[in-house]
């Protein structure tokens, strides 16, 4: 009887070598505080604080945990901290990136004429003024922008039939044909051709086919479209897989075509998936630089004509203006304007993603339910 | 009336379907024809240069003592991408797949994603703008402190402009790619294999330890080979960071150059025999990314058949 009125431990015997719930707590805190203290005395950064935090409060909790709880549980927070340590780590670049524009491209951003101006007529003598007296930095990225647009606009009229209709072969007609298994093996092979071999492709057939020197608007959207096509058909065919064959079924039982079927049932239930996909492929193709450059040359006039004559684009633009700055000795209001111009790729580029998920959500099939 | 009637709709019809199923069928066989003239018209351009005499192409020497180097420059780039970004994107895979909390997941699945929307352009300007000005104190102990490795040997460049900044760049380039595919290798583990580790009282690394991770090794392989053949190919980020220069062994110190961006850098402006030679490079490159990128498909089509056994 009286051994029941006895029992005084504190912890019971299913917790015992276990480290309490708020053990990460206080060795976050430790290591915060022992950084900061070693940070102090060989010279403080914040990112070296972090690393430094980051180290200390693994091996705390690895040998706390070591001591308390054994060897297979110390592997397992040892594990999870490496876990959790790469995820930061690759959110460095990211936010870094991020910054990096926002802080460089803004003043670019907000000078005015910079979305409304080319870079025609805009020289060295130009910069070196603005610079040395002050006056507002000159050119703009219009001529860019309307380059940018238009090739991505061709690109997307020749790969979205091309990469659609392909899509619907290897759904509704490929059955699993060597041909069919051919195209789906070489569509993801093609995923992975360099961009620039692309441009390059493109440049040596309009070269063969055209003359030697061709440059235009037009080959680089068929090099954007050598990129952009695999992508398309790819994100197209898992969206057209998951419709349903009850409907297709339910068409065919009516009496339908297969053709009237495909273009008034099967693509209709698919479009938002398909739309998205499409977003998503420009999205990725707006920031090809590579393919670009070596297909439509650079122009610092506005061309409004993809057919003929060099045409400027967003991320050529960039590049140009940080290797070859309008002006050499003062290379500072080229570099301005190469970084209002990649933020202003980036909000085109985020801006699609968003599009995307966007069109998504809101041509959904309904459901009905 | 009615049969007849009957028979010209059916005739106009079939005609319909003939033509859809018929330009459907086109569409197909132009992706192999554009993949077929890939290759053919760079082989063409790049006939040229590889007949000239062996002192019209740039450094006089022939285009194999022209291409050897650069080649070895892109290898060298894309391993130290590897290097770095493979255990990042695992980890980062894992992190999504196992640890992160269920609603969160998602949401930083697609935080990661986000690394993959930026273009390369902003990347290379960010890696000659940032990353190198912050990186080359970090060289310069390398070179003071590790300086007896060749890779490491000093001086260091000042401007951090190296192999190593750019290997770097593509290391962040890479991450997305191998995480991504990682994940979706990670997600299709067996659920049953997963609970049976735990139910025999395995913690959670060693329930991935026996199996998520034997379980995705085919992925993991071929989500590597992408990033790699990803990493060969990338451009932009070289050709801004990179202050390029003749082959050397040492990281740290301004020098090499890949395929990628001496094509980009060089190609603007060239005419002749130089355009050929370049095409030529490229066709090399295209070689090169084709071979990695079947094998890693080939892994990746291997690892479908399996992985409906459960």
């Amino acid at each position: 009887m009286t051994s029941t009125l006895t029992p005084v431990r504190k912890r019971s015997a299913l917790t015992k070598g276990q480290l309490p719930k708020f053990a990460p707590y206080v060795v976050l805190a430790l290591a915060l505080v022992v950084g900061a203290a070693i940070m102090a005395v060989i010279g403080f950064n914040a990112f070296g604080w972090g690393i430094v935090a980051a180290i200390l409060f693994t091996a705390g909790l690895v040998g706390w945990s070591a001591a308390v709880e054994g060897g297979r549980k110390a592997k397992d927070k040892l594990a999870t901290c490496l876990v959790v340590g790469s995820f930061l780590v690759a959110l460095l670049p990211l936010i870094s990136v991020i910054l990096t524009v926002l802080i460089n491209g803004l003043p670019g951003l907000l000078d005015p004429g910079f979305l409304n101006t080319s870079m025609n007529g805009v020289t060295g003598a130009f910069d070196n003024k603005s610079v040395e007296q002050g006056a507002p930095v000159m050119g703009g990225i219009y001529h860019a922008l309307i380059g940018t647009i238009q090739i991505t606009l061709l690109a997307t009229v020749i790969s979205v039939p091309v990469g659609l209709l392909t899509a619907v072969y290897l759904v509704e007609y490929g059955e699993d044909r060597p041909l069919a298994r051919a195209i789906t093996f070489f569509v993801d092979v093609m995923t992975g051709i360099p961009s620039i071999v692309a441009g390059l492709f493109a440049a040596a057939f309009f070269f063969a086919v055209v003359g030697p020197g061709t440059k235009t608007g037009a080959v680089a959207a068929v090099a954007l479209s050598v990129l952009m096509i695999p992508v398309v058909v790819r994100s197209s065919e898992e969206m057209l897989k998951i419709v349903p064959n009850e409907l297709r079924e339910a068409a065919y039982a009516l009496g339908v075509r297969k053709w009237r079927t495909i273009l008034k049932v099967v693509i209709p239930t698919a479009i938002s998936g398909i739309a998205s996909g499409v977003t998503l492929a420009i999205a990725r193709v707006i920031g090809e630089t590579a393919p670009i450059l070596v297909t439509a040359g650079f122009a610092t006039s506005i061309n409004t004509n993809v057919f003929s004559g060099w045409m400027a684009s967003l991320p050529t633009f960039i590049y140009t203006q940080i290797l070859n700055p309008t002006s050499p000795s003062n290379p500072d209001p080229s570099s301005q304007r190469a970084w209002g111009a990649a933020l202003v790729l980036i909000i085109l580029v985020m801006l699609l993603n968003l599009g995307a998920r966007l069109i998504a959500r809101i041509f959904a099939p309904k459901t009905g339910r | 009336m009615t049969t007849t009637s009957l028979t010209k709709s059916r005739g106009a019809g079939r005609a319909g379907d003939k033509v859809f199923s018929g330009a459907a069928l086109a569409a197909g066989c132009l992706i192999l024809a554009v993949l077929f003239g890939v290759a053919l018209f760079l082989v063409v351009q790049a006939i040229p240069a590889l007949v000239a005499s062996p002192d019209k192409i740039q450094g006089g020497e022939g285009f194999f003592a022209y291409i050897w180097p650069i080649v070895i420059g892109t290898v060298i780039a894309a391993i130290i991408a590897l290097v770095i970004a493979t255990p990042v994107a695992i980890g980062v895979a894992l992190f999504i797949s196992h640890f992160a909390p269920r609603g969160l997941a998602s949401g930083l699945g697609y935080v990661i994603d986000l690394l993959a929307a930026i273009p390369s352009v902003v990347y290379g300007a960010w890696g000659a703008a940032f990353l190198a000005k912050e990186i080359s104190p970090a060289y310069d102990w390398l070179a003071n402190n590790m300086g007896w490795l060749p890779i490491f040997q000093g001086p260091a460049s000042a401007t951090g402009k190296t192999i190593l900044t750019a290997g770097i760049v593509l290391a962040v380039m890479v991450l997305p790619i191998i995480t991504s595919l990682s994940r979706e290798i990670f997600l299709q583990t067996p659920k049953l294999h997963e609970e049976a580790a735990l139910a025999l009282g395995a913690t959670r690394w060693e329930m991935i330890k026996m199996a998520v991770l034997p379980f995705g090794r085919p992925g993991i392989v071929s989500a590597v080979m992408l990033g790699l053949g990803r990493a060969l190919g990338e451009t932009m980020a070289v050709a801004l960071v990179l202050s390029s220069g003749a082959l050397t062994a040492s990281l740290i110190q301004s020098g090499n150059q890949t395929i990628a961006a001496e094509i980009a850098l060089n190609f603007p402006e060239a005419s002749g025999l130089k355009v050929s030679t370049l095409i030529a490079a490229g066709l090399v490159l295209f070689v090169i990314t084709l071979g990695v990128n079947m094998i890693a498909r080939w892994i990746i089509s291997r690892h479908k058949e399996f992985s409906g056994a459960n």
